[in-house]
């Protein structure tokens, strides 16, 4: 492992270098007074202060809408395979565990080529918490902080950037980086003592176990009232699935264009608060209650997909479904914390 | 993984089939029978499924109703939607794309020597024969083989001509009903639970494979299990919204499992504690 350092003026020089050498950076900028990832242009845009984004970076992993095949209407299609290189810059360590997973679920059992193919051509900078979000609990759920699967990870200490580069893929980028300078001993204590006070501080709502706890907390967990009571309120608006960093459910969708000939089947995200979700033809709806629909995006975070990841918890703790909820339910520590109260009682 | 190559494929990308044979088997059901362009044939087993596509109107997962055992596929596709709706348009020699097959199997192993009884409600015959038909491609390997099919209407009923095959068969035996009596039906009437007690196998030795409507399961299981046909003797046949059929998509997850892989046949003891199963 190689730590160097670059001065915020010469860091900023680096990215408009990447910039000028046509690389394509995606990266975080202000967007009236919150943020979110957006192609730069120049790094004088780039918010590395940042508290959260709008939407996680997983619309640079899994888009929106992203085409898998082109067709003649009727007829055979061929797969849309072609990716460009870009780099996604300022992920932070909670987003950067979520695209890990995604990773895995993605390339595990049947290898999702296209998924896996636009992956391979990400080149993650991630960067460490500058400034705790309003809803935050990384520190709960563990994931305030990495140690691997970035390319490169940076730290603001104050007066400059520390940059850990880890990977080929991080290395190569360093061709761009003018005037860096071996990290010095004080400077690696600085970066210490920011990702210490991270471990613990990130934590605006506050799980009363541990994360890897979780599974087990579910397994009684599914009659519980919390469900109902919680579900009463929501609007199967299916806010918290979009903005989760970790959901990764889609439709898939054929899309025929303005000469009526060709088209795409296109993926695109979905959401299982949404009323349809599980519904089949014929209009049989099997999670018909808002209910069961709100409990099962929470077992999917702490029970389902961690049993197909090893027992890696499927929420990171970014916040953003208890900002994004209209009705103020979605928050998963106050429902986890519930039921660990009634089982302790219990 | 490509068979050719070590090179992954594009799960997403459907082969082409011809239609190399169609008929409704009433007014709703349309049967085709199907070739693999590429030449090969699908090697599916009784009870998979697969993603029936037409380029600009979306994907669809259809179950397999014919047996491993016969030349090209057959399925069954009810007029529901616009994906389906232009499927009932598609001629004899017209193509359509096709990914699978998909998902898990019948008990074409823990069956051997066994009596079998299929419990088909509906469209729920139409995976059901693909294991039928399996069975009887392999009579000696199984005990005996009953069929119980029950049809909401006299209308309604599918594969006439093979049922009147089935019932004059000596080595296996069929019993079907429809849920309201018609001019034409001198037969039983009443749901398909009304025929579980008149099957002649021993029961709680049977193995069982149930496939119909959502609604059916639960009163075809509450009469298993006063027959005391212990749960791991039991197979169900679940739908659900299988969109992408790889395992990704989410949709047909009931709980944690996913009907597309882990499914859509599970052995009912394996759903003990599957709440969203039934």
């Amino acid at each position: 492992m190689s730590v160097s350092k670059l001065s915020k003026e010469q860091f900023g020089q680096f990215v408009d270098a990447m910039l000028a050498a046509g690389r394509k950076v995606v990266g975080v900028v202000a967007k009236d007074d919150r943020f979110q990832f957006d192609e730069l242009k120049s790094a004088a845009e780039l918010r590395l202060d940042y508290d959260v984004t709008i939407l996680p970076p997983k619309k640079y992993v899994l888009p929106q809408v992203e085409p898998l095949l082109q067709f003649e209407v009727g007829g055979p299609a061929q797969s849309v395979m072609h990716y460009d290189p870009m780099i996604l810059l300022g992920v932070h360590p909670y987003d950067l565990i979520a695209i890990r997973q995604m990773d895995e679920l993605f390339s595990q059992g049947e290898y999702d080529k296209h998924y896996m193919d636009r992956r391979k051509q990400i080149t993650i900078i991630a960067c460490d918490v500058a400034r705790p979000s309003k809803n935050i609990f990384a520190s709960s759920m563990e994931t305030a902080v990495v140690s691997d699967g970035y390319d490169i990870l940076i730290t603001d200490i104050g007066d400059a950037y520390l940059l850990d580069v880890a990977t080929d893929k991080g290395h190569a980028l360093m061709t761009y980086a003018k005037g860096l300078a071996a990290a010095a001993s004080a400077d690696l204590e600085k970066r210490q003592a920011i990702q210490e006070a991270n471990r613990t501080a990130l934590n605006k709502h506050k799980l009363g176990c541990k994360a890897s706890y979780l599974p087990k907390l579910m397994e009684k967990a599914y009659n519980h009232p919390v469900w109902q009571e919680k579900a009463r309120l929501c609007f199967s608006c299916g806010s918290c699935n979009q903005v989760c960093p970790t959901c990764y459910c889609f439709d898939v969708q054929d899309q025929v264009n303005w000469d009526l000939k060709t088209g795409q089947r296109v993926r695109c995200w979905d959401g299982c608060l949404l009323e349809n979700f599980a519904t089949v033809a014929g209009n049989h709806n099997f999670r018909k209650d808002r209910s069961s629909r709100f409990r099962h995006r929470l077992f999917r975070k702490a029970k389902y997909v961690p049993e197909k990841i090893g027992g890696q918890i499927a929420c990171v703790g970014c916040g953003r479904c208890i900002t994004a909820c209209v009705a103020d339910i979605a928050n998963p520590v106050t429902v986890y914390n519930r039921l660990m109260e009634e089982q302790t009682l219990g | 993984m490509c068979d050719c190559c070590s090179e992954h494929k594009d799960i997403y990308l459907p082969e082409m089939a011809t239609i190399t044979k169609r008929r409704m088997l009433n007014g709703t059901e349309l049967f085709m029978h199907l070739e693999m362009d590429s030449g090969k044939e699908l090697e599916h087993a009784p009870g998979q499924f697969v993603e029936l596509s037409i380029a600009g109107l979306g994907e669809a997962p259809i179950s397999i109703s014919s047996s491993p055992t016969q030349k090209g596929f057959e399925l069954v596709v009810r007029n529901v939607g616009s994906l389906t709706r232009a499927i009932h348009k598609l001629e004899v020699g017209q193509k359509i794309g096709v990914r699978g097959p998909f998902g898990s199997l019948y008990p074409i192993e823990q069956a051997r020597g066994k009596d079998l009884v299929f419990i088909c409600g509906g469209i729920g015959l139409v995976p059901q024969r693909s294991f039928i038909r399996y069975v009887l491609d392999n009579r000696k390997d199984y005990g005996k083989v009953t069929v119980l099919v029950g049809t909401k209407c006299y209308d309604m009923r599918l594969f006439r001509e093979e049922l009147a095959l089935w019932s004059e068969r000596k080595d296996m035996t069929l019993m079907e009903t429809i849920d309201e009596a018609h001019d034409c039906w001198n037969g039983n009437v009443g749901v398909v639970t009304t025929l579980i007690p008149k099957v002649e196998s021993d029961l709680p030795k049977s193995v069982v494979l149930v496939c119909g409507p959502p609604v059916m399961y639960k009163f075809v299981l509450m009469a298993l299990a006063e027959a005391e046909v212990p749960a791991e003797n039991i197979y169900v046949n679940l739908e659900r919204r299988m969109k992408c059929g790889v395992g990704k998509c989410g949709h047909c997850q009931i709980n944690g499992l996913y009907v597309c892989q882990d499914g859509p046949v599970f052995r009912w003891s394996d759903l003990a504690i599957v709440p969203e199963a039934i």
